[in-house]
């Protein structure tokens, strides 16, 4: 692996921590599309700035595009307060009428320099290395990864010290206002964290990655766990997994580096979907599929719990009746019958008989008294 | 008119409105609430009655009035004031334990930046043991049932040892036994001096919950100790029509009232 793989990886990793950090909070608090607005409002911002100074390396790009994206979040929430508009409709009318100005005037106004369009949305990665940090006449690696370094550490820093007030203004921000939180100003304070992420690696490695970077790999995090530490770390673990899968994706099939690496964010949530222990779709089909079959063995241990004892249990407690009795299919009652025998609940008077008496055990007996008492 | 009354109510509310607009959702709301009762706040749906609670909490902007506890504005006496939100106003599906949940009840007294630690850990398990939860410390809070989550919510309040208690629907879809339980810790904050002020939906136990009462709807119809002011006439003027029941309910005693 040459060197510049080995940095642009490297960047695509930082990018991918960064924006998991804030992007953690953005799903918890059900505004991923908001990751979606900002990354594309911010390029107003930039262009402008960029008027401004000349200077595509200015430091003041990086403001001057992180106020344009709480200035988005700003007209999201004006919209909103209007009660004529609703949040998803607020931001669909907002982004793009600020992405297309910065477009327009890079159209208009700077056809000639370095601040294409199809850079912006897809970005490239693989430029990266080329743009080098000179540090008193030494070569001291890619610009970007210094930048997106530096950033990382300030959302570290950010969720780090307010850890605590994130928390509860997101979980209850009405507990949060009471106690003196100010769950506005911690919105804000996010939203200006989130937009500089977006600037700055939307520089890198283009929107739509950022996109993908803020919101799938805290989307997986949040089917793995239960703890907001945990989902936050693993957050940042998928989104660089997804960076380097991404990577070598791009590398295998000769393809766009950063169309690559959201691939891999997506299947990497995908993965999760599926196959998350507790909350993943395979482990909830299996979990519907145990507790059809407990409510049946449960049904049958009643339904002989009720008739036991009684006259009519000599008819009653027959497979062929449980299907006119509880509209059960022949197949399924054998079937049930079969694993409440297994369980325990049941016995057959006639192992030979099909249509032989069922009895409850005394442990089928209590289970349907206390499925009875749990009414 | 300087006059100092030596001891102030715990909740003295003057002239409070709050509207939507022209819309008034609260209009001109008087109310002393006396320090250590435990007072019902009922009225129909629509009364404004969680409007008034957070109106209270300065969560809301209101028009108009005056609030003051123990003599003092809100922000002068957060940390006196514990606040329990309606159970569906957050989302139960957040990743965290209980524990966790009951702690935030202490993060007004710890301010920004400094996280809970031992202390708070062992005032929340305190908290979660008085609400008959300890052993649901380190349960995801998304297992938890409608009641349970509601003992939560009042364990955090707990944390706080507050002077004064918000609490908006406690009651709202718990089991009997919840029921009981919490009413038995409510009454044992006012032995204790505390001062109460609860949300209520159901006219049946009022008069057996609560010493004091609060009748709602967009302005106070009455208030005061519940023999005084829960009255069939007040009932009716804050209902409309639609109490018939109240009639019996007056005779017979809350015990053997119908259902509305």
């Amino acid at each position: 692996m040459t060197q510049g793989e080995m940095e642009i990886q490297l960047l695509a990793v930082v990018v991918a921590a960064a924006c998991a950090l804030p992007g953690t909070f953005l799903v918890l608090r059900k505004m991923a599309m908001m990751s979606d607005a900002i990354s594309h409002a911010i390029l107003p911002g930039i262009v402008i700035a960029f008027f401004l100074t000349h200077n595509l390396n200015s430091p003041l790009l990086i403001l001057a595009a992180a106020a344009t994206g709480v200035l988005t979040v700003m007209l999201v929430e004006l919209l909103m307060s209007t009660r004529l508009v609703r949040e998803d409709a607020a931001i669909g009318l907002t982004f793009p009428v600020l992405f297309s100005i910065g477009i327009i005037l890079i159209a208009r106004f700077a056809g000639d320099v370095h601040l294409d369009t199809d850079a912006v949305l897809l970005g490239e990665p693989a430029f990266a290395p080329f743009d080098r940090l000179i540090v008193g006449g030494r070569d001291i690696g890619p610009r970007a990864l210094y930048i997106m370094s530096a950033v990382g550490l300030a959302n570290v820093a950010f969720i780090t010290l307010f850890y605590k007030e994130l928390k509860i203004a997101t979980f209850d921000a009405g507990l949060a206002a009471a106690l003196g939180f100010g769950p506005v100003l911690i919105h804000y304070g996010l939203m200006t964290f989130v937009s500089i992420t977006a600037v700055a690696a939307f520089d890198a490695v283009g929107s739509i990655l950022v996109v993908a970077m803020m919101v799938a790999p805290s989307a997986a995090a949040y089917l793995l766990t239960d703890r907001l530490r945990d989902m936050i770390l693993l957050s940042v673990a998928l989104g660089a997994a997804s960076a380097v899968g991404g990577f070598q994706m791009a590398r295998l099939f000769d393809v766009s580096i950063a169309g690559a690496m959201a691939t891999a964010s997506g299947l990497v949530f995908l993965a999760v979907w599926l196959g998350a222990p507790r909350y993943g779709i395979l482990a909830g089909r299996q979990r519907r599929i145990r507790q059809k079959w407990e409510f049946a063995e449960t049904m049958l241990a009643i339904h002989l719990f009720n008739h036991e004892g009684l006259p009519e249990a000599d008819i009653e407690h027959r497979i062929g009746h449980l299907e006119e009795h509880l509209s059960w299919e022949r197949d399924f009652a054998r079937r049930v019958v079969r694993r409440a025998q297994s369980n325990g609940l049941v016995q057959r008077t006639n192992d030979e008989d099909e249509d032989d008496l069922l009895a409850l055990t005394p442990q089928g007996r209590k289970a349907a008294s206390e499925a009875i008492e749990n009414l | 008119m300087n006059i100092r009354v030596s001891d102030p109510a715990a909740i003295e509310v003057r002239d409070l409105t709050v509207a939507y607009r022209d819309k008034p959702v609260l209009w001109d709301i008087d109310l002393t609430v006396p320090s250590g009762v435990l007072m019902a706040v009922v009225g129909p749906n629509g009364a404004g009655k969680t409007t008034f609670v957070k109106a209270l909490l300065d969560l809301l902007k209101i028009s108009a009035g005056r609030i003051r506890f123990f003599g003092s504005p809100y922000e002068a006496c957060r940390q006196d004031i514990a606040y329990v939100p309606q159970r569906g106003s957050v989302d139960w599906d957040f990743p965290t334990s209980v524990l966790d949940v009951v702690m935030m009840g202490r993060y007004g007294q710890l301010g920004w930046i400094r996280r809970p630690g031992r202390r708070e850990r062992e005032r929340a398990r305190e908290a979660l043991r008085r609400v008959g939860m300890e052993d649901f410390a380190h349960r995801q809070i998304r297992q938890l049932s409608g009641g349970q989550q509601q003992r939560v919510f009042l364990a955090r309040a707990l944390v706080q040892d507050a002077r004064i208690y918000l609490m908006d629907e406690p009651l709202q879809g718990v089991d009997a036994v919840t029921e009981r339980a919490i009413i038995d810790l409510l009454r044992e904050l006012r032995e204790r001096g505390r001062t109460l002020l609860v949300v209520h939906h159901d006219l049946q136990t009022v008069t057996e919950y609560f010493d004091h009462v609060m009748l709602l709807n967009v302005r106070r119809i009455a208030s005061g100790p519940v023999d005084e002011a829960f009255t069939p006439d007040n009932l009716r003027l804050a209902y409309g029509g639609r109490i018939a029941f109240l009639r019996s309910a007056d005779a017979a005693g809350p015990s053997d009232a119908i259902a509305p």
